[in-house]
């Protein structure tokens, strides 16, 4: 388990490579120069990578790239389950290097994460790897030293199980989805960090507004603008750096390259598909060809069939299609905020190509990403055990204009708040799914009294009723999901969230009532006519190891300022901590993530697998490695902390974790139960905030 | 003059870096019965000041631009650039204006502060300005916040106190409306104030002077823009006068072309 270390003396090992499809691996070349008939990849128990600078070109453009065995992606690694492993990783670049293994489970000297597990890999030198594979399924591996990540340094891994896999399939690839840029990953954040908006060319213009004028009328049109401009939110910031330099890749393909994947009719084929990107989350789908998701994350989920899902940087999902026609099929991996698009095709015969479609509009943030939409409020979260009126003056309300007449029935149901009336304990109630709602100007002007800015009294926080100006409200205009909102705060059955840590200069906005939105879909596909994958379709297909009630509750809010590009936990960057998070070995905790900030996160823990409360069976909730945060939501995770040592825990978008938002989880060994108390004065993040959990 | 400014640079220049660059504890990961080697313990420290503690340089020209109109031709630069991180700043503004005539300095500027964000969209500035031109040099001290207000108003508003002891202040407004994504317009406002007369320096109290332009620039990139705008100038009440006996208008409308960047 000593990894051993050796200096190199020489540096040509990477001479002369080919010009021909230059830097990319056989398994991912495309169709035209390979024929694909088996996925050509590293396997075995040894591997030597060699990480260095390599030529890499993309549609036509030379650049290079971080590669390993000078390949972008890195080689397919194929692994088996219950194999050791040895792993030497020589280090040819001018700079430290890393390799961390994605969502595999092993000791944590052996994680890869310079500065928490290990000191990295100095140039010249060599880490050796060495630990037993005790999984299976789709992961990969990517550079945790610096940017290295954007700059081409990760690659597919596929671990192949022990027994029998239960997915059954007569052909399978990898499916690497990525970002590539000619530009220096530096001076991509130093840009975000003077302007966050400067890779946007989507923002709201004039013809927009105009636009909204014909569709909504010009006093409405104008609220809804004053409303955000107000907040100094921008409601186009969906992905940080976008199209603008963003060439989409797959397997290391730009659009034009078209790398293509060859099936013959009829056979079921396995897609792995990796988001290996360092800053974009993909809509992704095959036009034409239903997909049955059966792995998420590496673990196998009950089969469910979909025909787009949104991946988050870092995620995995394995589907299998099967195509009965001889004809092409377009793999469209579109980024979130539709600057640009990855493509491949999956095609009968090479040199097939199937229509690509047109990129669809870019979504627009509402005010329930800001988590202020009361419409879609999930009532589960609920704390009814301490409301009353607290933090909420009704006194001013006027409830008088209330058109009573229009509601329909089933809205009069939501109006019910006495005693029992609602499940509480469920965490998503399915008929609280407002996914296609769009808020309402009212309900904007409201929360923007409201002020979204860190209030310094705590009081400030809750808001004020009295302020809301209910007369004004135009109830005939308001859809079923504002008014059901309404109809809770006539009541005084809410709670507003609690933020129970630091605000100042890096916390632009918190979340007055985040909501669970692991039902709903993601940004942008609210109203796309066709099924979309969401967190609640997915359940383990096997019994999960830990079923067990969590013994405690830790609370963590995603927090930013846009305006500065900081991005951070709690209102503290990873550079200002000075400790970890503490996990009590062999302890079971619900870990709860609140969504403060505009921006969906994929946050990822290492070392360990969490269980996602989606509100479905229990001994099958989905178990994940990486999940994204919805802007405004609040999620929670189950959590088993069977893996004593320090992990890495942040958000998988590169730039927000090396703006900060990352933090150390430690699982700390159970000396006895008397000597945990001295690990609690550390621990900054369990705020004492102990809610009820069933 | 050279001195004094020299001095108060280097003393903002020393108190920002005593705030900037302290030893970060990390005491909280250490494990009883884990030893740390000292490689490890730089690795620590490495990643966590990158993780949020990085500085950057940040330089930006506003307006560098040329004007003519009922005045001299003239040209005008209005810079300004900072070091630091997140929370703390070292902020250099620079503007002024020389008539292309006679190649005289009108008036010129340079501002050294200290930068702190306070709130999330505002920071607190402290510093020195140091004024050339024509007329008597004088050295400011300076107290101000820049940020983007409510709307989406670049602001930045300071007070000024000479050596002589003059109050004065100073506020800019911009605002950015977007006709394309790459086409914007930007009205702008810049209003001087002073508590008392300064004669020297052809200052009347209260509202001295507003400036009062509208540009229009083509974002080739983000980064760099060339621009085209008109800007209306105008001293008021006693400054309107004093600017009449020396023979100036105290009105002026010019015509501007000029180029914005940053990087």
């Amino acid at each position: 388990m000593i990894p051993r270390r050796s200096f190199l003396g020489g540096s040509t090992v990477l001479g002369g490579l080919a010009a021909l499809n230059i830097g990319l691996p056989p398994w991912a070349r495309s169709a035209q120069a390979n024929d694909m008939s088996g996925l050509t990849s590293l396997s075995g128990t040894d591997f030597d990578l060699n990480i260095a600078r390599t030529p890499f070109s993309v549609d036509g453009q030379r650049g290079s790239a971080i590669t390993v065995n000078g390949q972008v992606p890195a080689p397919l690694l194929r692994w088996r389950e219950g194999d050791e492993l040895t792993l030497r990783v020589t280090n040819y670049l001018d700079e430290d290097t890393s390799i961390h293994w994605h969502g595999i489970l092993l000791p944590y000297q052996m994680d890869g994460v310079p500065g928490v597990t290990y000191p990295g890999i100095k140039p010249g030198e060599t880490f050796t790897y060495h630990f037993p594979i005790k999984q299976a399924g789709t992961y990969w591996y990517h550079s945790h030293s610096g940017l290295q990540e954007q700059a081409g340094h990760y690659g597919p891994l596929i671990i192949e199980p022990k027994g029998p896999d239960p997915v059954v399939y007569d052909r399978e690839y990898v499916v690497v989805l990525s970002d590539w840029t000619f530009e220096d990953p530096y001076t991509i954040f130093a840009k975000l960090k003077k302007h966050g908006d400067g890779f946007n060319y989507q923002k709201l213009t004039l013809s927009d507004f105009f636009r909204d004028v014909r569709e909504k009328g010009f006093r409405a049109a104008l609220d809804e603008k004053m409303a955000w401009d107000r907040m100094r939110m921008m409601r186009t910031d969906i992905l940080d750096v976008t199209g603008e330099t963003y060439s989409y890749l797959v397997n290391g393909h730009g659009p034009r390259d078209n790398w293509t994947a060859l099936f013959k009719p009829g056979e079921r084929v396995r897609l792995r598909f990796i988001n290996t990107a360092a800053m974009s989350i993909f809509n992704v789908r095959i036009p034409g060809l239903p997909m049955t998701v059966v792995q998420a994350d590496g673990l196998n989920v009950r089969p469910v069939e979909t025909d787009e899902f949104q991946i988050g940087v870092a995620e995995t999902f394995d589907v299998v299609v099967q195509p009965m026609e001889d004809r092409a099929f377009t793999i469209m991996s579109e980024a979130m905020d539709r600057s640009g698009y990855g493509r491949a095709t999956l095609a009968t015969r090479p040199g097939m190509e199937a229509p690509i479609p047109p990129l669809r509009e870019r979504p627009l943030l509402t005010m329930k990403d800001m988590g202020m939409d009361h419409g879609g409020m999930d009532h589960g979260g609920m704390d009814h055990g301490s409301m009353g009126t607290q933090g909420a003056d009704h006194e001013g309300m006027d409830q008088g204009s209330m058109n009573h007449d229009e509601m329909k029935p089933s809205e009069m149901e939501h109006m019910d708040h006495g005693e029992g009336a609602h499940d509480h304990s469920a965490p998503a109630e399915p008929a609280h799914d407002h996914s296609s709602h769009q808020s309402s100007t009212n309900i904007m002007e409201m929360a923007a009294k409201a002020q979204m800015q860190s209030a310094n009294a705590p009081a400030e926080k809750h808001m004020d009723h009295s302020q809301m100006d209910h007369g004004q409200m135009e109830h005939g205009g308001m859809d079923h999901g504002a008014m059901d909102g309404m109809m809770d705060m006539s009541v005084g059955s809410m709670e507003m969230e609690k933020h129970n840590h630091p605000g100042g200069p890096g916390v632009a906005s918190e979340a007055m009532m985040p909501t669970n939105r692991l039902g709903e879909r993601g940004l942008g596909l609210e109203n796309v006519p066709h099924r979309v994958l969401v967190y609640t379709d997915l359940a383990s297909l096997t019994p999960n190891p830990d079923i067990r009630p969590p013994e405690r509750e830790m609370e963590l809010h995603l927090t930013s300022n846009m305006e500065r590009y900081m991005w951070s936990f709690d209102g503290v960057k990873f550079s200002e901590v000075n400790g970890p998070i503490i996990f009590h070995e062999g302890e079971r905790l619900r870990l709860t993530l609140v969504n403060d900030t505009m921006m969906a996160h994929p946050i990822h823990l290492h070392g360990m697998f969490f269980d996602v409360v989606t509100g479905g069976e229990n001994a099958h909730k989905p178990r994940k490695h990486t999940i994204t945060v919805k802007p405004g939501e609040k999620l929670s995770v189950d959590i088993t902390a069977d893996a004593v040592g320090d992990w890495a825990f942040h958000c998988h978008l590169l730039y927000h974790m090396h703006a900060g938002m990352m933090r150390v989880v430690s699982v700390r060994e159970r000396a006895g139960h008397h000597n945990n108390h001295n690990d609690m004065k550390h621990d900054h993040h369990d705020h004492g905030d102990h809610a009820e959990v069933k | 003059m050279w001195s004094a400014l020299k001095g108060t640079i280097a003393s903002v220049v020393f108190l920002y870096s005593g705030i900037a660059f302290a030893q970060h504890d990390l005491s909280g990961y250490d494990v009883p019965g884990r030893e740390i080697s000292p490689e490890m313990e730089a690795a620590r420290n490495h990643a966590h000041m990158h993780h949020g503690g990085e500085n950057f340089v940040y330089v930006q020209g506003d307006r560098l631009e040329y004007g003519s109109g009922d005045g001299d031709p003239h040209m005008l630069w209005d810079a300004q650039g900072w070091y630091g991180g997140d929370i703390n700043k070292l902020w250099v503004k620079t503007e002024g204006e020389i008539l292309l005539d006679d190649g005289e300095v009108e008036e010129a500027e340079v501002q050294a502060l200290y930068s702190r964000a306070i709130l999330p969209f505002f920071d607190l500035q402290t510093g020195v300005r140091q004024d050339f031109g024509p007329g008597p040099d004088r050295t400011y001290g300076v107290i101000g916040v820049q940020g983007l207000s409510p709307y989406l108003f670049e602001v930045d508003a300071a007070a000024f106190v000479s050596n002589k002891g003059d109050v004065s202040a100073r506020i800019e407004l911009e605002y950015e409306l977007l006709l394309t994504q790459r086409l914007i317009a930007q009205p702008r406002a810049e209003l001087s104030f002073a508590l008392q007369d300064v004669p020297e320096l052809g200052v009347g109290s209260g509202l001295s002077s507003a400036d009062i332009g509208m540009r229009l620039r083509y974002e080739f990139k983000r980064e760099f823009a060339p621009y085209i705008g008109v800007s209306w100038s105008r001293a008021v009440g006693d400054t309107a006068d004093f600017a009449r006996t020396a023979g100036d208008n105290p009105s002026a409308v010019s015509f501007v072309a000029g180029i914005r960047f940053w990087f």
